[in-house]
């Protein structure tokens, strides 16, 4: 079956080229892609000779009428189904345009070859069915469409055969539609009541839609833009491989943005090695000369021997991308089995891969439903926000920044299972990750622990806004200040105000809040203090992380105050403020906090003076080895 | 850049990649316009060769003149080629109509090559423009343990992340110009300069626009006798490229079996 002509090359040999755009057509299941795509290929010319009369005669042979869509279901299995169910690629021109036609389907069960589809497109075509109107699938393409970054989309209502013509008809479904994109920050470029069946509105404006002033779908596909060059971004050069065929040590890699030339100096991320390019390879002729810029594939030679491996990011120096071991990610799903907290994934950014852990997920929803519930997992063919904790470091860019180097794809054994735009990168882990040599203290631990009586710790009180955190907390510090001891006290709140004041209240934020919180009470730690964290810490893989990074130091202590208890309390009149609507990502009258599964003490203080709750604390840190209890003790440790 | 400046950029970051992330790959030449084009990007790629074989799946019933280039061009390109003979005719599904019967050697040949060496990828020089079903293939295409193609249960593929992880046994199709068109061939062998069989320059008003087996291989009507006239002839024809391929023709859906069996 051979139905595409070869004529659209812009190659043509008297060197004219025409402005080629991609793109897709998609919709929901039976609202006529297929039927609209057998039509341009008929109205714009690009039928094979005797293609139609073969397709007429094998739907006669088969008992069937002859339908447009005919054309593109040449698959056997297409034809038994009734619904077409890849991508395919056809060619054919506008006036100004050669257009290449990836027919996306519909069916639910595809949204993968959609993916596949819409990603390669400069523009959309979303079809919608005059008689059924705005569907699931509809909202859900619209916002995938938003999602793959293509932004300019032409509605197309087909079948208005199907309701008369009736221009009320066609404004109510326009608004409907219009009002969804624009929600997304999508403005469609047309809205272009057609009859695809009978060829209204396709490439002529008839009778029957007298009422429509605007372009028919060839002229709207006429007025598309080609890719927008991304040679005026930073260079990003992500290196494929290393080559030594010969003596030559060459860097292989596409320019994703920006340009280079040989001489440039350069950054190699995430390690931060400066080198200088000394060539740019190739073959048969090399090495080339000039300026050589985004969408090549090149092959340059460093002026110094430095390692590089596959995955790496070349940049010039003064504009960087950022290294980071967590960010995170808009991300669509289309694995069967949806992605949860905690998740172990691999990612790919670029040719750089990394195990990572979903850390959390915010605004799991079914793009395709009106009322968007909030899910804790992110279901097949759904969408989400991810914050992803990456094993090794990589370097990336917010999609914002650079639309190339900002998105990322999942792997589940093996296959592709989601794709994303990075939203944000946490490059404050290690800003400047070259040529740091920690300088250790002068004093030895026995030295402060002889003095102190005690070994250095982070003892973290974790629960509810009001159970009694910050009170306990400078009991504690008192007691242990009392007995000779070093406690420094790191309250949540008072940390915010300063250090962290940077931060707010998202999932990402508070994670961050909890990760720099566990650094500076370990650093204490490590010196001998014992270092009092207060704080809500309601994540509980957040507080996993925070005894990752304090290790044998860590003391957990669940304050376990009785909601009910904590709300009556409210000394800050927080809970008051969240049932008013007034505070929000407000712990504690949802069901957000995560209680301690393994906690070293927990504490009711609903139930126990506060000297009496003191006691306690002293006494784990005595049986756990943190405080010396007797003279012998001690004598152990000088 | 222009648009061969496009094409070739992707095709050779589809090149490194493969090599990058399979263990084992080979080329599937074919000795047509397709599969040069391919050793030429490759070549790009590789800064001046082709760091893995060059396998020619023989069916024994080529052009005489394609041998004849194979020879040559193979020692000239310091090709690591590989010849794969195939199995006769009676080893082959007899249910399937007589030329694509013919062909379909090709595709026992083929898994008798992949049995011996062991690839986990192999690299073919199909178009999406040739054929439809062509047409829904993906860039790096996983084959079953029989070296079936599943076209209802693809994965997905975007952005150019490529799924490179067969299962154990089974092999990825790697397809570098999947994206090109048959006037882009031309247009690139012009500019490159990539050499050719003559049979695709017409002589006595006939000429090859896709070369397979001899005997189920016809000539098309056509007077284009240089690359530029091919092109030329290439934006007015309606004629398919593979009306000569008598095994595109014998029942609507013979070439879907044959690629779901594995063929190219």
């Amino acid at each position: 079956m051979n139905m595409i002509v070869t004529s659209a090359s812009p190659a043509t040999p008297n060197g004219t080229t025409r402005p080629q755009v991609r793109i897709v057509i998609v919709g929901h299941v039976d609202h006529g892609k297929s039927t609209l795509v057998g039509r341009l290929l008929h109205e714009t010319g690009s039928l094979p000779d005797g293609k139609l009369e073969m397709l007429k005669a094998v739907s006669a042979r088969r008992g069937m009428p002859f339908e447009w869509s005919f054309l593109l279901d040449a698959l056997q299995t297409e034809r038994d189904q009734g619904i077409t169910i890849d991508t395919t690629q056809i060619r054919f021109r506008t006036n100004s345009r050669d257009i290449v036609l990836i027919d996306a389907p519909g069916h639910a069960e595809f949204l993968r070859n959609m993916i596949t589809g819409a990603s390669q497109a400069d523009g959309a075509v979303l079809i919608i069915d005059a008689l059924e109107g705005v569907r699931d699938q509809t909202r859900r393409h619209g916002y995938l469409l938003h999602l793959l970054g293509v932004k300019q989309v032409a509605i197309v209502v087909n079948k208005m055969d199907r309701v008369d013509f009736a221009a009320e008809r066609f404004k109510a479904i326009s608004d409907e539609i219009s009002a969804h994109l624009q929600g997304l920050g999508v403005t469609p470029t047309a809205v272009i009541p057609i009859s695809a069946r009978d060829g209204d509105g396709v490439a002529e404006r008839t009778d029957r839609i007298s009422w429509y002033r605007g372009p028919t779908v060839v002229e709207a596909l006429d007025r598309l833009e080609p890719a927008r060059p991304l040679e005026a971004l930073a260079l990003r050069l992500p290196v494929q491989a290393i080559y030594k065929f010969d003596d030559r040590r060459i860097v292989a890699g596409r320019i994703e943005s920006g340009s280079l030339v040989a001489g440039d100096e350069i950054v190699i991320m995430p390690a931060g090695k400066i080198a200088r390019i000394k060539s740019v390879e190739s073959w048969p002729v090399t090495p080339v000369a000039g300026r050589q810029g985004a969408g090549r594939s090149v092959g340059i030679t460093l002026d110094r021997e430095l390692f590089v491996e596959r995955g790496d990011i070349i940049a010039h120096a003064s504009a960087a991308p950022r290294e980071t071991r967590r960010l995170r990610a808009r991300i669509f799903w289309l694995h069967d089995k949806p992605l949860a907290k905690g998740d172990q994934l691999l990612v790919r950014c670029g040719p750089k891969e990394s195990r990572a852990t979903v850390v959390a997920i915010e605004k799991a929803v079914d793009p395709g439903e009106l009322s968007s519930v909030e899910n804790k997992a992110i279901g097949r063919n759904h969408v989400g926000e991810i914050d992803i904790s990456l094993s090794h470091p990589i370097a990336t860019d917010p999609y914002t920044e650079n639309p190339r180097t900002g998105r990322l794809v999942i792997e589940v054994s093996g296959r592709i299972a989601g794709g994303g735009l990075v939203l944000s990168v946490d490059a404050g882990q290690r800003a400047e990750p070259v040529d740091i040599v920690p300088v250790e203290s002068a004093l030895r631990l026995d030295e402060r622990s002889a003095r102190y009586r005690h070994n250095g710790a982070v003892v973290w009180l974790t629960g509810l806004p009001a159970s009694g955190k910050s009170t306990l907390a400078k009991a504690l510090e008192r007691r242990l200040f009392t007995n000779g001891g070093s406690p420094i006290l790191l309250d949540g709140d008072t940390v915010r105000a300063g250090l962290n004041s940077d931060l707010g209240f998202s999932a990402a934020d508070r994670s961050e809040n909890i990760r720099r919180l566990a650094e500076v009470a370990t650093h204490l730690a490590r010196n001998g203090h014992i270092a009092i964290v207060a704080a809500v810490s309601p994540a509980r893989e957040d507080r996993a992380t925070a005894r990752r990074i304090a290790d044998t130091a860590f003391r957990e202590i669940h304050v376990a105050t009785p909601a009910e208890v904590c709300e009556e309390r409210d000394p800050k009149g927080h809970y008051k403020k969240a049932r008013a609507g007034a505070l929000a990502s407000f712990t504690g009258i949802g069901n957000d906090y995560e209680k301690p599964e393994a906690a070293e003490l927990v504490i009711d203080t609903a139930t126990r003076s506060v000297a009496d709750a003191t006691d306690a604390i002293e006494q784990m840190l005595k049986s756990t080895g943190v405080l010396f209890d007797e003279v012998v003790d001690l004598a152990a440790n000088i | 850049m222009d648009h061969l400046d496009q094409l070739e950029a992707q095709s050779i970051y589809i090149f490194r990649e493969a090599f990058a992330r399979l263990k084992k790959i080979a080329l599937l030449w074919s000795l047509g316009k397709d599969s040069n084009v391919m050793i030429w990007l490759a070549r790009k790629a590789f800064f001046g060769r082709l760091p893995f074989p060059a396998l020619h799946v023989d069916t024994g019933k080529k052009f005489p003149e394609m041998y004849r280039f194979r020879d040559h061009y193979g020692k000239e390109w310091e090709l690591d080629l590989r010849v794969e003979p195939c199995p006769p005719i009676d080893a082959v599904d007899p249910t399937l109509p007589p030329a694509a019967r013919s062909a379909a050697r090709k595709t026992e040949g083929l898994k008798m090559a992949l049995a011996k060496s062991g690839f986990d990828g192999l690299i073919a020089g199909i178009r999406r423009d040739e054929e439809a079903t062509r047409a829904k293939e993906r860039v790096f295409s996983p084959r079953g343990l029989e070296g079936n193609w599943d076209v209802r249960d693809q994965p997905p593929e975007f952005w150019d992340h490529f799924n490179a992880s067969p299962p154990q046994g089974a092999h990825l199709r790697i397809h570098p110009i999947l994206h090109w068109t048959e006037a882009d061939i031309w247009a690139y062998t012009k500019r490159e300069n990539i050499p050719i069989i003559p049979l695709y320059l017409s002589q006595n008003g006939k000429r090859y626009r896709s070369l397979g087996d001899q005997d189920i291989t016809n000539p098309v009507n056509s007077t284009a006798s240089t690359i530029d006239e091919i092109l030329i002839e290439l934006e007015q024809t309606k004629v398919p490229e593979r009306a000569g391929r008598a095994l595109d023709h014998e029942t609507e859906d013979a070439f879907e079996r044959l690629r779901v069996a594995g063929y190219l």
